[in-house]
């Protein structure tokens, strides 16, 4: 407590004392500490260990773009639920509006031959986007939990897939060859899907870490009824965090489509929960306002590599599940436990600070628990 | 969103024609009374007692279910526990245990379950939605591990006979008898003990039932406890009624469950809802289902159904008030209706 840097200025002082360490010292600190590195980590583990058992995994042609490719839908999926669960919401209906979507995609294909794969994209993104608004207006206009609305729409969204296509099925065949190619073709090695998905994630990380639009998600899901008070436009900003969940689930219905070639109306049945899981590994908290979707993003890569390099580690597949619940209960805890870890530091930094000494008035309390906290020391 | 109490203000009759429990009833008596009308079949002891043994396993989860969420958490983990103890059932059958042994391991199981999830929440205070989705992956996840994609079939024909036995000839289901048991237990504990006063109370405000002496940690504890216990007996059920134990039993069944409690009248926010509600929920699902397949309409066109009920009871449950409040204002012009607390419900979505 001695070394502390003593203030001479009342109007620099802030509720924690400033860090001494320099910026640049402070930006490794926090990289090195942040959720999105650990879980790098732990990617970049399993991957390894999986490649050392089968070299294969990494290093051969198909290893390393099913690497990339399989995760590119449920990245997707995460981006839209990190967003939206940022807001204090969650969006049970994205696997219904993947589903959808992917069958929009093959029955447009097969009804209009003719329509240029651009135009069935945006239908696939559009449709999803109009899903998501429904959500969105009933959750932010109807003031009801987003939790029971999305179930309802994941029914709903999900008969009218089961009604609309029958125990009809879209083959390979059914839809042209150059947009199917999407699914296989590859720029410099890497699969476009894939790209598409880190196009996306880059585009929505950016706005959200930059944007003011973006940092009201933040502060919306902190504390929605701050955000009101503040003057935010909250129901704006949740209807259109469901807008963007509808359309990204859309995108990824179409990317369904491109990468399996069939699609049947089961498509994407259970997704949802693999979304929220990939979320909550990510590190976004499920009460909102913090987390960012990079995290929820390599939270969707580690879910899916894990489940493919099980079998290759010698665990039968069937123990997949099972890890997967393991990993979401130990990310949790381990939030927890960083939280309070963390929540114990400030109060010890602001105990210790020395402008709480300095501190006029009725200080008597603050005073008694400083000399409390000396005595501990 | 928080209960108000200015409903009190009205004569008996008209609360009870507001009432949610009530308005589900009467809901259901309609269908009941249209089916049986222009259903062939469906009013046949045959189509009733199929209703009843389809809907068991949702109605027994459905009760320690409406308790856990009028305290304000959700357990998305209960269909995983029903395949996870089924699975048990059915591993432990196969090996040559006594099959009675056998389903009280599941039961234990199921107990044990409760107490992860109930220990993760009461205890370290988790979010129940982060913790009971982990635990949902984690308990099918043993399932399917423990059986793989083979199925245990053959079970000793006295115990599938008891699952689908009757009462007599009365064509109810012997199932009914256990359920009514719990049923009865529960709505007393839930609406009639200090306990249960507890569970609404940490629904409404957990900081204010814990000054007012409510063991917010340990009440939660005991419900998921509870919900772990009924889903294990679920799963013995649903073993026995399908004679077959599958790592992937009751797939889903958890959102069919919190559709037919939310469909009662309970408030996801807690400190909302009543036993009587939700078994009419439940109930009213079953029978809407079981009609329109007597009609020969497809599963699918039922899921829009219940999916479009869950988005109207919810609707109508939280803009009836916002309506009447609204209108309240118009009609005392200058005072604003008393906003409910941050913190009551908005803590939870």
């Amino acid at each position: 407590m001695t070394d502390t840097v003593p203030h001479t200025d009342r109007a620099t002082e802030a509720l924690v004392e400033p860090s001494r360490l320099s910026p640049a010292q402070r930006a490794v600190s926090a990289l090195v500490r942040s959720r999105e590195v650990s879980i790098l980590v732990v990617l970049l583990a399993v991957v390894a260990a999986a490649t050392v058992k089968n070299p294969n995994f990494l290093f051969s042609g198909n290893g390393w773009r099913d690497l990339l490719l399989t995760p590119s839908i449920l990245m997707l999926l995460a981006v839209g639920q990190a967003v939206v669960i940022i807001t204090r919401n969650v969006d049970l209906s994205v696997g219904s509006v993947l589903g959808l979507t992917a069958y929009l995609t093959g029955r447009l294909f097969v009804d209009h031959p003719d329509l240029p794969i651009v135009a069935v994209v945006l239908a696939g993104l559009l449709a999803g986007g109009v899903l998501g608004l429904v959500n969105g207006v009933i959750v932010a206009y109807g003031r009801v939990p987003s939790l029971v609305i999305t179930l309802g729409t994941l029914y709903i969204y999900r008969g009218i897939v089961l009604t609309w296509a029958g125990s009809n099925r879209i083959n390979a065949a059914d839809m042209p060859a150059d947009f199917l190619a999407l699914g296989t073709n590859q720029i410099l090695t890497i699969p476009v899907l894939f790209l598409v998905a880190l196009a996306v994630l880059v585009a929505v990380g950016y706005y959200l870490y930059t944007a003011r639009g973006g940092r009201e998600f933040y502060a919306i899901g902190s504390d929605p009824d701050a955000a009101v008070l503040y003057g935010l436009r909250v129901k704006r900003r949740v209807l259109s965090a469901f807008v963007l969940s509808g359309a990204l689930a859309g995108l990824g219905g179409v990317v369904f489509a491109a990468r399996y070639g069939t699609v049947s109306s089961d498509a994407g049945t259970g997704l949802e929960l693999s979304a929220v899981a990939a979320v909550v590994i990510g590190g976004v908290a499920i009460f909102g306002g913090s987390g960012t979707v990079w995290g929820a993003a390599l939270g969707a890569v580690l879910l899916v590599t894990i489940n493919r390099a099980l079998p290759i580690l010698g665990i039968p597949d069937f123990w997949q599940q099972a890890l997967v619940g393991a990993l979401i209960l130990g990310a949790i805890v381990l939030d927890r436990l960083l939280a309070s870890r963390r929540a114990r530091r400030l109060v010890e930094s602001r105990d210790e600070s020395p402008t709480h000494t300095a501190e006029p008035g009725p200080a008597e309390p603050t005073d008694s628990a400083l000399a409390e906290a000396r005595e501990q020391a | 969103m928080s209960r108000t109490y200015a409903s009190y203000a009205h004569p008996w009759w008209q609360r009870l024609l507001v009432n949610r429990e009530v308005a589900v009833l009467a809901l259901l008596v309609a269908v009941v009374i249209w089916a049986v009308g222009n259903v062939v079949y469906f009013g046949t002891t045959l189509t009733m007692t199929y209703l009843l043994l389809d809907t068991a396993p949702v109605l027994f989860i459905a009760l320690p279910m409406t308790m856990v969420i009028v305290t304000g958490e959700i357990d998305l983990s209960v269909a995983s526990v029903v395949g996870l103890s089924s699975v048990i059932v059915g591993v432990l059958y196969r090996a040559g245990v006594p099959i009675g042994v056998a389903a009280l391991v599941a039961l234990v199981v199921g107990l044990l379950c409760g107490a992860l999830n109930g220990y993760l929440v009461a205890y370290v205070g988790l979010p129940s939605l982060a913790v009971t989705i982990g635990t949902l992956a984690l308990f099918r996840g043993l399932a399917v591990g423990l059986l793989g994609t083979t199925a245990v079939t053959s079970f000793p024909k006295e115990w599938t006979d008891l699952a689908t036995a009757q009462i007599g000839t009365t064509g109810i289901p012997l199932i009914m008898v256990p359920f009514v048991l719990l049923a009865v237990v529960l709505a007393l504990v839930l609406h009639f003990s200090p306990f249960g006063r507890g569970i609404y109370d940490i629904g409404l405000s957990p900081e204010a039932a814990d000054f007012s002496g409510v063991n917010v940690a340990r009440t939660k504890f005991v419900l998921f406890l509870l919900t772990g216990v009924v889903s294990a007996f679920a799963g013995i059920y649903y073993t026995f009624r399908f004679g077959s134990a599958r790592g992937d039993n009751a797939t889903g069944l958890e959102l069919q469950v919190i559709a037919a409690v939310l469909l009662g009248g309970v408030s996801i926010f807690g400190g909302r809802g009543r036993l009587l509600g939700v078994i009419a929920g439940v109930l009213l699902i079953g029978a809407i289902s079981s009609a329109l397949r007597l009609l020969g309409v497809t599963v699918n066109v039922i899921n829009i159904i219940i999916g479009a009920l869950l988005v109207a009871s919810v609707l109508t449950t939280n803009v009836l008030p916002w309506a009447s409040s609204l209108t309240a204002r118009l009609r005392r012009p200058g005072t604003r209706p008393q906003q409910a607390p941050s913190g009551v419900g908005s803590s939870k979505r």
